[in-house]
């Protein structure tokens, strides 16, 4: 199967996706610029962290306006998995693939670091590999990640069990010590209610190797190749069938 | 026009140097041309009063493949693949702004590698503030780190690691240096050459504005109370424009369509114009009315002096233009032709076509200005190398002197700088910040590399000489640490004014230091960067030459870090203590001094430890290795255990000679004695480590366990420190977040 990992001028974590789903896991992938109109028959669609035209006006406001963007669409509208990873997040919630809006770390600082994440919903492509309540150690690495809901919005998005992730300790409880942005609810990831396009603040593509520090961020890419070999979730071909 | 004495002096030129260049170009310049000349000739150009003396530092070895005089030096790292990097400072202008001063620091020395055809793969940065209860200076140090994360984090390139260190020298003149290294295939190294008459010079990047007019000349004199008025002279800096040059560039230097291609970074486009006319032997013909620009009725001098960011010069094969505007074009930007090369050797420069300025390449480079400055050996030198314990009184208790050194900013945790930089994108960082000297792996590769930078600069104050080795060797050992051979290093020189025959003295014996410990530990020094004018107000800073020292590790899975593994581990000192509390940490903290002699050094000791280290690594006999620097033995133990839930109980001898009565366990705790490590290894190896390190005359000693939650340190059996580790963490984690606190408490 293939990953087609988007690049938008900026993007910088590209590379990090890309390794991740071909060297570590031995699938296919390829990048697709973000001028071009096609996603060239991929099964699975990422869209990486960095900063993507930089990022100068809002994160992600501009990128969702890239000539590929439209595909990826058409993709997540017949159902293709599509995983937004930090910036990727952020495009795909400017793009109203997801809903809410991001603000600055409370801290007002760019941060790094090792952080716990609970996988609340193990229905979609990217965490039917995962145990659910399991507890995943995970990088994040960001300025702007403090996820922000209207109260009705974040009430549907309960409801519907939209949230994926979610900061927490070891324990799996979301503390607000666990909490590293301020995000609202402890959200660090979500999903649309058709369940196919998830995003998440922070990298799994980063955690992928023990040398690293942590494997846990595999559990995601694992999730999408069993998600697609059991056909639970549509790929490129259904979305030319579409067509 | 006729150019007068007062024009001259506001130039920053001597009237020797205007009559040098009368001389040179056999009549009056015009005022482009002087414009030109004293950018070029200006101290961070030309290097004129600290070249005769980096030309005795050793540059060359078996795996150096670009030594100084490219925009990086670069070193076979095995596999066809070189490892490019150098340090630069960005002093000045993150003073007097330190968010973009620091930013575009990180954005020059990105440049000065990917010119060379390498991606950048990791940054480190050395910096230097006065102390941390001055608003000001919070102000200074919180813009200074924002400014470089704000840059560095954009591009995607990770900062693995560095150092901070606070003095109140460094109060109104801060140091910011920064560190890259980058990797290419030692087939694809491209050079700042202009070579090939009617080849095609292009310019790429960022339009040119106003900003950074005089950049160079600002870098080149002392601060005083107007300096916030040199504001204007500092650039601002778009690393999305970096990151997409970044990319463009290399998919250029991929295709053979380019000749030479320089970065504009210090005096811009007549830098990079001049220079890369000169290495190529060639001449080249620009016409500044082509060169984009962001702001209207810019003057040909504004053009040429401007330090607008993010901007390279291109000398493209005749008849390839097409497929380099194809790529640029890709990448959005618009690579523009200004101008071709030529053959009479001459910098020539047009408006609309009428030549503004006519410069013979070399008057501006080579043939600059050389000065063999006075120097005379500082009267404080021999009054500060005294030190009388005795005369200190009682010392305090070892519990207290340990909570306290352990609570300074320079020995502290720094989790609130690091934490705000990207660590781990590109997925090569395999140990993260604060665990040892950065090491990050080479995909498609066994190996990594690992990279320290280091200066103590109270040690180069008390013995410039030795200060100087000493900062080599710090940098070597924390690389050798991870288990890598050192096999290149590059320094950034920050001192003084160098008019200052004390000041000139000080640079002097430094780089006589450096030069030495370098030959002797085999570590040539391929590039680097001086700054010098680190003054304000007359006052100079700790002579602080940086030395950024890389390392091969051969086998990625083999890398060494500080922390303790296992509880029941051994743990086992290489080298020994003596009573050596000359320039410590502890005198600083403790009795607000700099004073005595630094450490002694013996490099061939220091070399033996290397290889101990290398082969502890490599055979899995060491499984964690702390250097002892700032603090001494009881900082390092502590070192070992933090983050990690081991404590550990070790008894250690007095240090020898024994120091005076009241202070033996003092200086056996805190002595900065050089060329130690504290090594932990399974029990069951101890004996092949101690044949290990008999093997190489290096001394060893088992000196305690890994164990428990507490750290227990006795000294030939009588405790002297006994302190939870979950104390302990809280003072080291805490004591730099503890004035921004504070800080904002008060607010």
């Amino acid at each position: 199967m293939k990953f087609a990992v988007v690049v938008f001028p900026g993007s910088n974590c590209d590379h990090d996706a890309h390794y991740a789903a071909q060297h570590v896991l031995g699938q296919q992938a390829e990048y697709i610029w973000h001028k071009e109109t096609s996603l060239k028959g991929a099964d699975v669609v990422i869209l990486p962290g960095g900063f993507a035209h930089g990022d100068y006006l809002r994160t992600g406001a501009i990128a969702r306006f890239s000539p590929i963007m439209a595909e990826v669409q058409k993709f997540a509208a017949v159902g293709g998995p599509v995983l937004g990873i930090c910036n990727g997040f952020q495009v795909l919630l400017e793009a109203g693939l997801l809903p809410g809006a991001m603000l600055r770390n409370r801290s007002v600082k760019f941060q790094c670091e090792h952080v716990l994440i609970k996988v609340e919903q193990t229905d979609t492509p990217f965490t039917i590999a995962c145990r659910p309540g399991q507890v995943l150690r995970i990088p994040i690495a960001h300025g702007e990640g403090n996820f922000y809901a209207e109260p009705h919005v974040l009430a549907q998005l309960e409801r519907n069990r939209q949230v994926v992730f979610r900061y927490t300790n070891a324990e799996g409880v979301a503390t607000d010590d666990s909490n590293p942005n301020g995000s609202v609810g402890n959200i660090a990831g979500l999903c649309n209610e058709q369940r196919n396009v998830v995003g998440l603040m922070p990298h799994p593509e980063r955690a992928c190797e023990m040398a690293l520090g942590s494997a846990d961020g595999l559990l995601l890419f694992e999730s999408a190749v069993k998600a697609v070999s059991e056909g639970a979730f549509s790929t490129a071909k259904a979305v030319a069938a579409a067509r | 026009m006729t150019i007068g004495d007062e024009v001259v002096d506001r130039h920053g030129l001597t009237r020797e140097e205007y009559q040098r260049i009368v001389d040179a170009l056999k009549r009056e310049p015009t005022l482009t041309e002087l414009g030109i000349f004293s950018v070029m000739w200006s101290e961070h150009c030309s290097y004129k009063s600290s070249r005769v003396h980096l030309k005795t530092l050793p540059t060359t070895g078996p795996r150096v493949l670009q030594g100084p005089g490219e925009n990086a030096g670069a070193v076979d790292i095995g596999d066809g693949l070189a490892a490019v990097f150098k340090i630069e400072s960005h002093n000045h202008p993150s003073f007097i702004e330190p968010y973009q001063g620091a930013a575009t620091g990180v954005g020059g020395i990105i440049r000065d590698i990917f010119t060379m055809g390498a991606r950048p793969i990791a940054l480190l940065n050395s910096l230097r503030f006065g102390p941390l209860d001055d608003p000001l200076v919070r102000r200074t140090f919180a813009g200074v780190v924002a400014g470089i994360a704000g840059y560095g984090n954009s591009i995607g390139i990770p900062t693995v690691g560095g150092e901070v260190a606070f003095d109140e020298s460094y109060t109104g003149n801060p140091l910011v240096n920064v560190f890259c290294l980058g990797i290419a295939k030692h087939d694809e190294i491209i050079k700042g050459v202009a070579s090939g008459a009617g080849n095609p010079v292009y310019y790429v990047g960022a339009k040119t504005g106003r900003d950074g007019i005089h950049g160079a000349t600002m870098a080149s004199a002392e601060f005083d109370e107007k300096s916030a008025e040199k504001r204007p002279a500092v650039q601002v800096g778009d690393p999305f424009m970096e990151k997409l040059l970044l990319e463009a560039c290399l998919e250029v230097m991929k295709s053979d369509a380019l000749v030479g291609i320089q970065d504009m970074g210090a005096a811009g486009l007549t830098c990079s114009t001049c220079e890369m006319g000169s290495r190529g032997g060639a001449g080249v013909d620009i016409d500044v009315s082509l060169v984009p620009q962001r702001e209207t009725g810019m003057t040909p001098y504004e053009i040429m002096l401007s330090e607008s960011q993010e901007r390279m010069l291109m000398v493209v094969k005749r008849g390839r233009e097409a497929e380099v505007e194809r790529i640029f074009e890709k990448w959005d930007l618009h690579a523009v032709r200004v101008g071709e090369v030529t053959t009479d050797g001459k910098l020539r420069v047009r408006n609309r076509g009428e030549v503004v300025a006519e410069i013979p390449n070399p008057a501006l480079t080579d043939d600059a200005p050389l000065y063999r400055r006075p120097m005379s050996e500082p009267t404080y030198i021999k009054d500060a190398q005294q030190l009388s314990l005795a005369s200190l009184g009682k010392p305090p208790g070892a519990l207290e002197a340990f909570r306290r050194v352990l609570g300074s900013p320079t020995v502290a945790s720094k989790r609130w700088v690091y934490r705000q930089y990207d660590h781990m994108v590109r997925t090569n960082t395999l140990v993260l910040p604060g665990m040892g000297a950065g090491v990050v792996r080479l995909k498609g590769t066994r190996r990594a590399l690992a990279m320290s930078v280091d200066c103590n600069g109270r040690f180069v104050y008390l013995d410039p000489y030795r200060g100087a080795q000493l900062a080599v060797a710090e940098a070597a050992r924390n690389v050798a640490c991870a288990g890598a051979l050192p096999i290149g290093a590059t320094n950034c020189l920050n001192f003084g004014n160098p008019e200052k025959p004390e000041i000139m003295w000080q640079f002097a014996r430094a780089v006589e230091g450096m030069g030495a410990a370098c030959r002797a530990l085999d570590i040539p020094i391929t590039g680097g960067n001086v700054s010098l004018y680190n003054e304000t107000d007359g006052r100079a800073v700790l002579p602080t030459p940086v030395v950024g020292v890389v390392g091969v590790i051969e086998d990625a899975s083999a890398v060494v870090q500080r922390a303790f593994r296992s509880q029941g581990d051994a743990v086992m000192l290489l080298g020994e203590t003596r009573d050596e509390l000359g320039g410590s940490e502890y005198l600083t903290v403790v009795h607000g001094l700099v004073r005595g002699r630094p450490p002694a050094l013996d490099l061939t000791r220091e070399a033996a430890l290397y290889r101990v280290l290398a082969e502890g690594a490599s055979s899995g006999l060491i499984r964690s290795a702390q250097d002892c620097s700032e603090g001494g033995l009881a900082i390092t133990l502590a070192e070992c255990c933090i983050g990690t839930g081991c404590g550990a109980r070790v008894d250690i001898p007095v240090a020898t000679p024994v120091a005076a009565g009241a202070f033996a366990d003092i200086s056996t705790l805190f002595s900065e004695s050089s060329s130690r490590v504290i090594v932990s290894v399974n029990p069951d190896s101890e004996a092949e480590v101690r044949e290990l390190a008999a093997r190489h005359n290096v001394p060893v000693r088992r000196i305690g366990v890994v164990g428990g939650a507490r750290i227990q340190v006795s000294i030939d059996g009588r405790s002297v420190i006994d302190e939870s580790l979950g104390e302990i963490e809280r003072i080291w984690n805490t004591a730099i977040e503890h004035y921004f606190e504070v800080a904002r408490a008060i607010a």
